[in-house]
């Protein structure tokens, strides 16, 4: 993959226009950065971050490591988060990550031989109303069945392609 | 302004429910029948239910109807807007909505916290405006010194609604008092309890009154600078405060000079990324200052010693959005609801077996009985109850013995019940448990840090000898290694979350001791959750 420096360095530089105090951007910088690449931050992105913030690199590893929204490392096309706490965990829940892992043929934190889906948990994503949940990229599904996960995974192969 | 206003809800719940689509069909179905002169389409923020689907409601006739698919939609059009009569098998009865706050006397001014929740359109800062926004605002640099702004919220005894219920005023005072160069107010948006969801809704439904309340925060306590810490994946929450915020400052309300009083205040929005133990004010501070979320050593609290060093003041969302109200309306109105001891109301999410979940804001000392049959509506299908989850995961586990407590800041030390973030998680008796107390402790496992050690082993233990007890391999001698683990790790470790895992995990022991002892010797789950595992040992004495 190549990696556009100048991009990157042009998005730290927009993001740290936000600041109010020196120091306070790492985070929201990073978000900014991974959701350029789609859902991981390459080194040479975490390079200019750091040359940009003045900030040793390897601070900005704790940081990026620390997080679970942020990845060192490419992730599938789809990224599934599945909620597995107890108001999603006591109304079906099981069955759901039970169903995705059936259907997808991998084990949590794993991602697909395609490249098209990477199986994560999440803790509480605060829709509990609708729940079991779960979340693909940055879409949320609710109310789910094992039937409604199915249908979910077979649309998303079906317009694989597009995105 | 058009005759007739159709209120769609489009948080996040809904959209889930298909709110966008009904939305843009509805849009759609008006233009059609050309009713686009006389009906006006807004988005809102919550309405409370989710069961029957997305809410709409239609001004002046004040009906509420819960659509399903776009059929239901259709027949609204045709027959409601159309030609004037009422769809009847859509709709929802109004005791059904949230807004009704069931205490004597029933007055609109019980809606503190989701005043505007539900009737205004979140992304409008006029709409905030027409319902007195920023009126308090307003009033407290006009009319009020910063010492009378502290005063009023002490004697409102208005407490943190984030759980741990310290009273607001006094944070405010510390903060107040302590000189530094730089003080800063937080606004701690990073809801991550698990079964919680109050915060996002009043984010999405009314992001104003965060804002608003934030700036009167800064000039009671001298701090001219906030950050708002919203989790990474409230994605609706950002946008509405982003634009809270953008709005804010285009008025005069953020910035230099506020509606000229001399007084500066800059508001930013700062993202978490994953973790739960960015909920501890500390964690959350270091993660503004660009480090990993782990939490310092206490004391010295923020109040005095906050962000990048300077004093600052952290409050929970829901806690902010009871500020206007009360500087408007004064302390002995908001003391007239609910306890001596806890003022106000509280918002509390009903999830789980509970036929209408969703949030409901009632007056402090509300039973636990009345949230899920009054406001909830029972269990689904008619199940029985078992066992409910109060206050969120580091809540308190009861049983049916304790459904008459009334919750509130002191029901926790009283009578064994948490109210901490509003979580009512209703259980039936399809549950086990010892698969909730492994699932409850796989979840504290996962979030801790690793900084302490206390916490991060008697995670690991905890879930151990959780898991062995759940495979069907449990000691007898297991539920006081679990008791002992509780404790030490309250004790000994460095923040609120290892220091809380002893409160789910002591009383689902306590309360539900058989449960886990009819696990021990058995030879299945007596609940038919757990599966147990042949145990090896025996098979090897067998052979």
């Amino acid at each position: 993959m190549k990696v556009d420096l100048s991009e990157v360095r042009k998005i730290v530089n927009q993001a740290k226009t936000e600041s109010l105090q020196e120091g306070d951007m790492l985070v929201n910088i990073l978000h900014c950065v991974q959701d350029h690449f789609g859902n991981f931050i390459p080194p040479e992105a975490a390079e200019i971050v750091a040359q940009e913030l003045d900030i040793p690199l390897s601070k900005v590893y704790e940081v990026l490591t620390f997080y679970t929204m942020f990845s060192t490392k490419p992730r599938g096309k789809y990224v599934i988060r599945v909620c597995v706490n107890l108001p999603c965990h006591v109304t079906g829940g099981r069955q759901i990550m039970e169903t995705l892992k059936e259907e997808l043929k991998i084990d949590v934190g794993e991602t697909t031989a395609d490249g098209m889906f990477t199986l994560e948990t999440t803790s509480c994503l605060g829709l509990c109303g609708v729940s079991p949940v779960i979340m693909v990229n940055d879409t949320y599904y609710g109310d789910l069945t094992p039937k409604k996960v199915r249908e979910i995974i077979e649309e998303l192969r079906a317009g694989g392609d597009e995105k | 302004m058009k005759p007739i206003l159709v209120l769609v809800s489009v948080d996040s719940n809904s959209v889930l429910l298909g709110a966008r689509q009904f939305l843009n069909y509805l849009r759609e179905q008006i233009a059609e029948y050309n009713l686009s002169d006389t009906v006006d389409v807004l988005e809102t923020g919550t309405m409370g239910v989710y069961t029957q689907g997305v809410v709409m409601a239609i001004f002046p006739d004040d009906v509420y109807y819960a659509v399903k698919d776009k059929e239901d939609v259709h027949k609204i059009v045709t027959e409601h807007l159309l030609k004037g009569r009422e769809v009847l098998d859509l709709t929802l009865p109004k005791e059904k909505l949230k807004l009704f706050v069931e205490t004597a006397p029933v007055s609109k001014e019980t809606r503190i916290v989701l005043r505007n929740a539900g009737l205004i359109d979140p992304k409008s800062i006029d709409e905030y405006i027409a319902r007195d926004g920023y009126f308090a605002l307003q009033k407290v640099l006009t009319e009020m010194k910063p010492g009378d702004v502290i005063e009023v919220l002490k004697a409102s005894g208005l407490r943190g609604r984030g759980g741990a219920g310290f009273p607001t005023g006094l944070k405010w005072e510390f903060t107040a008092r302590a000189s530094a160069d730089q003080k800063y107010i937080v606004c701690n948006a990073d809801e991550g309890e698990p079964g919680t969801f109050k915060d996002r809704l009043i984010m999405e439904g009314d992001p104003h009154s965060v804002v608003e309340s934030m700036i009167i925060a800064g000039y009671a306590t001298g701090a001219t600078k906030g950050y708002i810490y919203i989790r990474g994946e409230y994605y609706g929450s950002v946008d509405n405060i982003r634009k809270a915020i953008q709005d804010a400052y285009e008025y005069g309300l953020l910035g230099k000079d506020i509606l000229g009083s001399g007084f500066s205040f800059d508001l930013s929005v700062r993202l978490g990324a994953g973790a739960y133990v960015c909920g501890e004010e500390t964690a959350l501070l270091e993660s503004i200052e660009g480090k990993s979320g782990r939490p310092r050593l206490k004391p010295p609290y923020p109040p005095t010693c906050g962000l990048f060093g300077k004093p600052t003041v952290i409050n929970n969302v829901e806690t902010l959005a009871n500020v206007p109200p009360i500087i408007l309306n004064g302390p002995d109105w908001f003391k007239s609801f609910g306890t001596e001891n806890s003022p106000g109301t509280k918002v509390f999410c009903l999830v789980g077996d509970v036929v209408r979940r969703g949030i409901v804001e009632v007056p402090m000392g509300t039973s636990v009985r009345d949230l899920i049959y009054r406001f909830g509506g029972g269990l689904i299908g008619g199940k029985e109850l078992y066992m409910v989850q109060t206050g969120g995961t580091a809540g308190t586990f009861v049983g049916v013995d304790k459904l008459d407590v009334q919750l509130d800041y002191d029901s926790f030390a009283k009578y064994g019940v948490s109210i901490g973030s509003g979580v009512i998680l209703v259980m039936s008796e399809d549950v086990c448990p010892v698969d909730v107390a492994l699932n409850t402790m796989e979840f504290f496992l996962h979030e801790s840090c690793g900084k302490c050690t206390p916490c991060r082993e008697g995670t690991r233990l905890a879930v151990q000898t959780l898991r062995r007890i759940s495979k069907g391999r449990g000691k007898k001698e297991d539920l006081d290694t679990l008791r002992s683990i509780a404790s030490v790790t309250q004790e000994a470790s460095l923040c609120g979350l290892g220091q809380s895992i002893t409160v789910p995990l002591t009383s689902i022991i306590d309360n539900f001791q058989k449960d886990f002892e009819d696990h021990i010797g058995a030879g299945s789950c007596p609940h038919g959750v757990c599966h147990f595992e042949k145990s090896r040992s025996k098979s090897k004495v067998r052979r």
